[in-house]
């Protein structure tokens, strides 16, 4: 990793970008959740099916695609210039930006502008940038409680749960589930509710009316930042997103640095890709922007908290920065058969499926999400949905070798898999070696019964848990050529 | 036309049959094969595991070989999909341009074999025969790096006596993944649990698919659960007659 010294990553001990434990252990405790895999299946079927309908209406997909990468790349060429030109213009429009370089600045920013305002809660819009920062816990220690108002993340907050998908957090939770969490923990939830849709729905909304009209800060994040003019977006369906941007005295929003985009007609663009990849819509119920403050309308006062935790460090590394193009759609999260089986909360980090092991990793730092990058089959699935053509398996494999690297510069390699890979390339570069190799395979021949092995040794015990192994051929394929086509010379072997 | 044989070193020493079907089927559609004696390994699980530098001999090594050949074919999507995809990623990571651009001139002329066959040579009825219920299971690398679509399809529907059932969720990966399968068994082994429940509900007898290694994995699934149906490389069919079947 030496090319990327002097570039911070995101800062230990706060947040919720880390692994506690390695994915193959916590994937375990996923596969083990047969409701969960259920509800898994059942919702990212739904939603595969509706994004494939929607894509299929557009017909120049690919096109919007690759102006959706095209805007993104030169965005990053000359981030520092936009950012700028956003400072500059959210300024003019009456708002005040805070330049944040991790999730402890950014916390610190934030907590005290609301202390400031003396409110002991703020209500929030979804977020995934508050949670990668853990601002509710910044809040919660300064005596701010924080209110998730989108269904989703508040059936994760009531029931003292971590979001395991981007944009439908609670995916893991079926409706009965949710009917016993808002018993148990909303307070003012009917005794008699029942786990119908509609019903869930209304008592949320009820629950919620009365927090929109009592909050004098919202929080929030950002789908994008209009450098040319210094407007906000966000998007969503349900409506509270709105509510809470347009209740409250004072609304703080944070965004990461990725998120700006240079000008209003690139928006043309982003929010055709977002909500069909998303939610398999045409277009999303709520899309709210707004510039600043406007007299008399809406907040009087606006924050703008611009994250880095980590993003500069990707930028710097020419492979991993496309990373940053993504716009949290989680199209790769629902085609991802690695996610669908063990669920997102294997992934350790807010940011789980595809896109959470490539960007978790480059946020933190390789070490601290070392097992991420290798949560992957290298299907191809993810890249293929991408509306902005984030080529995942490549960064994924990328990911590997800057890690084997980074570990080998460190010697913190795993001994038996550095052996071995040293060994086969050693053996692989010759004709000799190789065919010596192959001879010695033979051997494995006497361990097989009727043709198949039933148990390997480690490291590749794994493979016998669950398959057989073919035993290597009586005569392989050179043998054979030679015996059919070089006669001549079969005679010496 | 004079086409050299990659086999790849799994075909080469656990499915010999499918170099064997490779050779059989090209001589008898009235090509040269040549078999370069001195390959060994394309260098895909080094590359995919994160050890470039393990992988860069073997990526001259190949492209050194090869270089000399006008066409190559290889019987697996996921090793001309390295060839074509990773090679020059490889070199160019450890600093070597000139092997970077010798190995995009190899690679445009490395084919996986239903692309060589439909594309370069023009064939769709290879004249095969081959009396079984088979399945087709695209394999990710062939479907997504390579875009070969609907080539085998377009080869196996002409094969007389075939009887083409169609996978369920067959774009779906099988686990495999190379080292994927050791360092993530369990997720790898529940996504294999979902494939074979699939190609047993096909109701086939033989699930087939252009990659040796995607072939091992399911089959070796199917095998340890007894559950009848054989796998079969995309070339044993489409070299099958009825003369030799």
């Amino acid at each position: 990793m030496t090319t990327f010294l002097g570039m911070p990553t995101a800062p230990r001990g706060v947040g919720h970008l880390r692994q506690v434990e390695p994915f193959p252990v916590a994937a375990r405790r996923g596969l083990a959740n047969t409701q969960m895999r259920r509800n898994l299946t059942k919702a990212t079927g739904i939603i595969r099916a509706k994004r494939a309908a929607i894509v299929g209406e557009v017909p120049d997909w690919e096109q919007l695609r690759e102006a959706g990468r095209a805007i993104k790349t030169e965005t990053m060429a000359h981030l520092d210039h936009y950012l700028e030109q956003l400072e500059t213009n959210v300024t003019a429009h009456g708002g005040v930006v805070h330049w944040a370089r991790d999730a402890n600045e950014a916390n610190r920013i934030i907590v005290d502008l609301v202390c400031g305002t003396g409110a002991a809660q703020v209500v929030k819009v979804k977020s995934m940038v508050t949670d990668e920062i853990g601002l509710n816990e910044a809040l919660a220690r300064a005596g701010v409680q924080a209110y998730e108002t989108d269904l989703a993340e508040l059936i994760v907050q009531l029931g003292h749960d971590r979001p395991s998908h981007i944009l439908v957090p609670a995916i893991h939770r079926n409706r009965a589930e949710i009917r016993e969490i808002f018993l148990r923990e909303m307070g003012d939830a009917d005794p008699g509710l029942s786990d119908d849709p509609a019903a869930l729905a209304e008592a949320s909304r009820a629950h919620l009316r009365r927090l929109f009209l009592s909050a004098r800060v919202g929080i929030s994040g950002a789908n994008f930042a209009v450098a040319d003019t210094g407007a906000l977006g966000v998007v969503e369906s349900e409506g509270n997103g709105r509510m809470c941007l347009t209740l409250p005295e004072t609304l703080i929003t944070v965004m990461g640095i990725e998120k700006v985009v240079p000008s209003w007609r690139d928006l043309g663009v982003f929010m055709q890709l977002l909500p069909r990849s998303s939610t398999g819509e045409r277009m999303n119920p709520y899309t709210s922007i707004w510039t600043g403050v406007t007299p008399g309308d809406g907040p009087q006062q606006f924050h703008l908290v611009l994250l880095d935790n980590g993003r500069t460090a990707v930028l710097a590394d020419e492979t991993g920065r496309q990373t940053l193009h993504c716009i949290r759609c989680s199209a790769c999260l629902n085609v991802c058969p690695v996610y669908e089986r063990v669920g997102g909360h294997a992934y350790g980090s807010v940011y789980p499926g595809p896109i959470g092991a490539i960007l978790s990793p480059q946020l933190t730092g390789i070490e601290d999400n070392a097992s991420l990058p290798y949560a992957s089959s290298l299907c191809g699935a993810c890249y293929d949905v991408c509306p902005v053509k984030i080529d995942i398996p490549s960064v994924l494999v990328h990911l590997r070798a800057r890690h084997v690297e980074a570990a080998r510069e460190g010697r913190r390699l795993p001994r038996g898999e550095a052996v071995t890979m040293a060994a086969a390339s050693w053996v692989m570069a010759s004709r000799g070696r190789f065919t010596a190799a192959q001879r010695a395979a033979k051997l494995g021949r006497a361990v097989g019964r009727r043709g198949q092995i039933r148990r390997l040794p480690p490291p590749f015990a794994g493979w016998t848990e669950a398959r057989d192994m073919p035993v290597p051929a009586a005569m392989t394929f050179r043998e054979w050529w030679r015996r059919e086509h070089r006669p001549e010379d079969g005679a010496r072997g | 036309m004079r086409i050299a044989l990659f086999v790849t070193c799994l075909a080469d020493t656990l499915f010999p049959g499918v170099g064997q079907s490779t050779v059989r089927l090209l001589e008898r559609l009235g090509h040269r094969v040549e078999f370069p004696e001195a390959q060994t390994c394309c260098g895909q699980m080094h590359i995919n595991t994160g050890y470039a530098s393990e992988a860069l001999p073997l990526v001259r090594h190949y492209v050194e070989l090869f270089e000399p050949y006008e066409v190559i074919v290889a019987p697996s999507g996921s090793c001309v999909g390295s060839v074509r995809h990773q090679y020059a990623m490889v070199a160019r990571r450890c600093g070597d341009e000139k092997l970077a651009q010798r190995a995009e001139r190899v690679a445009a002329r490395t084919y996986e074999l239903s692309q060589l066959l439909v594309d370069v040579l023009g064939v769709e009825d290879v004249g095969a025969y081959y009396p079984h219920r088979v399945t087709y299971h695209p394999t990710c690398h062939s479907l997504r790096l390579l875009r070969v679509g609907e080539r085998p399809l377009q080869l196996l529907r002409n094969v007389a006596g075939i009887d083409l059932v169609e996978l369920p969720d067959a774009e779906v990966c099988c686990g495999f993944g190379g080292t994927f399968a050791l360092k993530n068994a369990d997720v790898s082994t529940a996504m294999l649990a979902d494939k074979m429940r699939n190609v047993v509900d096909s109701g086939a007898q033989v699930c087939t698919a252009g990659d040796s290694s995607c072939l091992m994995h399911i089959g070796g699934g199917l095998s340890r659960l007894r559950a009848g149906v054989k796998t079969v490389h995309l070339a044993e069919i489409l070299a099958s007659t009825r003369e030799a079947g």
